[in-house]
């Protein structure tokens, strides 16, 4: 266990590595990086210093050295447009997407729990049949356009909820729908489809021949089976939703790390777009980590193995 | 005190239907172990499954028959009413792989109090002390201490002790063993024969023993019911059994295998292959495998008889003689 | 018994499982894509109107079947008095363009990059995988943001952000398979004959892998549809006067409370090529291997 933790560790410091070359590639690609990372308005001495400041007068292998240590620092420079450093800028906005997506998360499992295990026990049913054309449909509805929907029917002809912005609970329910929307559908299928696999199993059969009810059967000894590759799902669907919050933020108008970046993009506030490459990276990196840890808690064997 | 008639359980499948269980009658009193003997796929798992009320979903179903305990029919009894007050409580199953029967996540300790609890007999802490109890009954060492442990940290053998301490931690009337020693080492199995002898000493219950291992049957049962494709074929006490077997069936598994403390001539296999289940042989099923083969048997399944010496037989051969 | 029993009914679940909805409808499935495009290689003589045509005086009519409606306009029109049907089958022609060359292009470098890593092994391999792994350890809309903030916006620029997103989906299934394939008697043989590598790629070893890339690209171009129109929705991808479906959602974004048709047709449109793609490309999983369905 430790040295997967390990090894797994290691392959996540690669890949982050990976990710600050590409940053540099993405920087180096605009032509003058400095172009990129001042206000147009800029003056000449301040793109000289600029220049010296980064050393661009230096070979491109010691400029990549001295971008990565500044990176490890978590210095990628200055937002001209907040005028602050641009990490800084972002991690203020972290907990808002954080906020989000584990609402967005929420939503999902709370769906696809009761979903996927009825589909189980009832298979070939009704509720099966339908949370498979659900599960369809779902995988071919971009959640933005559910958000839209969502906001059209529910904020604007029904006025239930507020459409935009953060500050009340009830601000998150809509963006939080439709960003736990996309991963319903794959955690409902996934939980299904193991647990039909561990209601067939033997251990099952014996709790059943010990005479557990069906109803402790399935929710309290088989569920915790089943849940195994769901948890994988779960990480890889919070830290997707933590990128796939980009398009979602700026439908609710969410003040969170991603609409601060597309905002980036659209001023050229270079500074904050790299800062917001790397933290999704990063956050990507450290919750694909908790999931490989949380394994242990939920399956014995692997805690020691 | 278990009476079993005439119980047929088949298996509605995609291509066919599968009669596992073709009318199955026998009588178990208290105290006592049956053996039930056959091949794979002869139907003994699939008896035991019945008496459990368990045959496999969606494709079993206990199409006919009756099972009395104690004078109470359970065929036809509510699922729940058979969960609450029948399995676990008066009847229990050690099951065939002690690898599998155990939940992986949960503590060993809470699989044996979970019959325990379900069935009201002791809160949530006594009932880990019971549990606690009934493994170093089964003679589990340091019960206390590996009762936290998980299945993954015991051996096979270990495994299927914890596996019978929850099916007797109700104290159940009737135990099923299905093929309880056939994953282990052989040594682990003389102990554990040696543990259900015990188990049934201490708590008076009736044992159906299942089994395709004849020298085990011999060593551990009182009596002897051996099955082919569905039906039994022949049913005496295991002395006689082994000592004259009545069915040419009997006979030929008797041959194949070596017994300690039997006469036999050379080792002989049956000839042919067990039937497909799909599509059983019309009469009586063991003809074409037979080698004492008459007109009658291809046509009309034999009716059981009763022998002089108590024992029951279902071939024609024996209709005959009794005639 | 215990063994064949569960087998049996393990079959009998297979059997059920694979009698799903999704193998029902292949052909409207296809004929959902080959309307897609249709519109996308005769779109200017479909349409009934050019997809930029201003026409202030029929602004926010609405679509035909509702009250104000005109048959003029089946689906209605948006705040410039732009024919919303024109302009879906103006974006049905950006959208598979855009998926076209994301397809080719990603599938050829991962293709060859997957291939390189299964057949070679080694060093050759352990660079691929990291290089795999590092792209996917980088979320794609953050990545897409990246190169949007350096690269000229258009089309060429969204295939990019697409490719790079995507090659790993090819490599990785691809490397899987060549590692397979490469133990098979077929390959050795060919080794043994001498034949060169290059031979073996081209001669043996693709053609085992077209059954699978064809899947794999069935189910990328609803993937790509999605991925593109959110870019375009952001404002980061097509560039308007181009018409996309992406950019008409955020268009009609601004007039949600007045014109619901302007957020809703172009989504439908979205959901059904998407829910095309992922039919047919499930279905032809099914087809070419059905034991597989995990793998891909």
């Amino acid at each position: 266990m430790t040295r997967y933790i390990t090894n797994r560790a290691l392959q996540g410091l690669i890949a982050i590595f990976g990710a600050l070359l590409i940053v540099f590639v993405a920087q180096r690609l605009s032509g003058d990086p400095v172009a990129l990372m001042l206000p147009m308005d800029a003056s000449e001495a301040e793109f000289t210093a600029m220049r010296e400041a980064l050393g661009l007068d230096r070979p491109l292998l010691v400029q990549f050295a001295i971008f990565l240590g500044n990176a490890l620092t978590g210095d990628f420079g200055q937002s001209y447009q907040w005028n602050a450093p641009a990490m800084q800028l972002l991690l203020d906005r972290l907990p808002a997407t954080l906020e989000l997506a584990m609402a967005g998360l929420f939503f999902a499992v709370l769906l696809a729990v009761p979903l996927g295990v009825f589909s189980a026990v009832h298979r070939g049913g009704f509720l099966d049949r339908s949370a498979k054309v659900f599960a369809m449909l779902g995988q071919a509805i971009p959640g933005f356009w559910i958000g839209l929907l969502l906001i059209l029917f529910i904020a604007v002809e029904l006025q239930w909820l507020p459409a935009y912005g953060r500050g009340t609970p009830a601000h998150l329910v809509l963006p939080a729908i439709a960003l736990g929307w996309y991963p319903v559908a794959a955690m409902t299928r996934t939980l299904r489809s193991s647990m039909l696999d561990v209601l067939e199993s033997d251990y099952v059969r014996m709790e059943r021949a010990i005479g557990l009810p069906e109803r402790t059967i399935v929710w309290r000894y088989a569920l915790r089976n089943a849940a195994v590759p769901l948890v994988t799902m779960v990480g890889v669907y919070f830290a997707n939703m933590l990128g796939g919050a980009f398009v979602i933020e700026v439908v609710f108008a969410w003040p969170g790390v991603g609409r601060t970046v597309v905002d980036a993009v659209f001023a050229r506030d270079f500074p904050v777009v790299q800062a917001g490459v790397m933290l999704s990276a990063v956050v990507f990196v450290v919750v694909n980590l908790l999931v490989d840890l949380s394994y242990g808690f939920i399956d014995p064997r692997i805690r020691r193995g | 005190m278990l009476r079993v008639r005439d119980l047929k359980t088949y298996l509605y499948l995609k291509r066919g239907v599968v009669k596992a269980v073709d009318g199955v009658s026998f009588d178990l009193a208290s105290g006592e172990t049956l053996g039930l003997i056959g091949e794979s796929g002869s139907g003994k798992t699939m008896t035991g499954l019945s008496l459990l009320g368990l045959p496999p979903k969606p494709a079993g179903r206990i199409v006919a028959g009756s099972i009395e305990l104690d004078g109470r029919e359970l065929v036809g009894l509510d699922e729940d009413v058979l969960a609450r007050e029948v399995r676990g409580r008066q009847i229990a199953m050690i099951s065939q792989d002690p690898m599998t029967s155990l939940n992986p996540v949960f503590t060993v300790g809470n699989q044996v109090a979970a019959p325990i609890r379900a069935h009201g007999l002791a809160g949530d802490r006594s009932a880990i002390d019971l549990a606690i109890h009934e493994l170093e009954r089964v003679r589990v060492p340091s019960a206390a201490e590996r009762a936290s442990d998980y299945p993954h940290q015991f051996s096979g053998g270990m495994r299927q002790r914890v596996v019978a301490a929850m099916a007797i931690a109700c104290r159940p009337r009737l135990l099923i063993a299905d093929e309880p020693t056939s994953a282990l080492d052989v040594t682990i199995q003389v102990q554990f024969m040696d543990l259900i002898e015990k188990i049934q000493a201490d708590t008076g219950a009736g044992v159906l023993f299942i089994t395709h291992d004849l020298g085990v049957a011999a060593s551990l049962c009182h009596r002897i019911a051996v099955m082919y494709a569905g039906r039994i074929v022949e049913m005496a006490n295991v002395d006689k059994l082994y000592a004259d077997p009545q069915h040419p069936y009997t006979r030929g598994l008797l041959d194949s295998v070596p017994i300690l403390g039997r006469r036999q001539k050379r080792l002989q296999s049956i000839k042919g292959s067990p039937p497909d289940p799909l599509s059983l042989p019309g009469g009586c099923a063991f003809h074409p495998r037979c080698p004492h083969a008459m007109d009658i048997c291809r046509r009309e399944a034999p009716p059981m008889v009763s022998m002089p010496d108590g024992g029951q037989v279902a071939c024609w051969l024996k209709v005959d003689s009794t005639a | 018994m215990v063994e064949a029993l569960s087998y049996l009914s393990r079959f009998g679940v297979k059997v059920f499982r694979r009698n799903t909805v999704s193998n029902k409808f292949p052909f409207i499935a296809s004929s959902v894509l080959a309307l897609v495009v249709i519109c996308a290689l005769f779109g200017p003589w479909i349409a009934p109107y050019q997809a930029t045509a201003i026409s202030l005086a029929d602004a926010m009519t609405p679509p035909a079947w509702l009250e104000g409606g005109s048959t003029a306009h089946l689906l209605g029109t948006d705040n410039l008095g732009r024919d919303i049907l024109s302009r879906i089958i103006a974006g049905a022609r950006v959208s598979t363009v855009i998926a076209f060359y994301a397809i080719v292009l990603s599938g050829l470098i991962g293709t060859g990059l997957g291939m390189a890593a299964g057949y070679f092994g080694g060093v050759v391999d352990a660079v691929i995988s990291r290089i795999i792994d590092t792209q996917m350890a980088v979320p794609s809309i953050p990545l897409a943001m990246l190169f949007a903030a350096v690269l000229p916006p258009g089309e060429a620029m969204v295939i990019f952000i697409i490719v790079l997103s995507y090659w790993t989906w090819y490599a990785r299934i691809v490397r899987g398979e060549v590692l397979s394939l490469r133990e098979r008697d077929f390959i050795a043989l060919a080794k043994v004959a001498g034949v060169g590598t290059p031979t073996i790629f081209v001669r043996h070893l693709a053609p085992n892998l077209l059954n699978t890339l064809l899947v794999l690209a069935t189910l990328q171009f609803g993937s790509v549809i999605v991925f593109e129109a959110g870019l375009s929705f952001l404002g980061l991808g097509i560039q308007p006067p181009q018409v996309s479906w992406g950019g008409m959602l955020s268009d009609g974004r601004n007039f949600i409370e007045v014109a619901w048709w302007l957020i809703t047709m172009p989504g439908l449109a979205i959901m059904a090529a998407c829910l095309a793609s992922n039919l047919l490309g499930d279905w032809l999983r099914d087809t070419f291997d059905p034991l597989r369905r995990q793998v891909l």
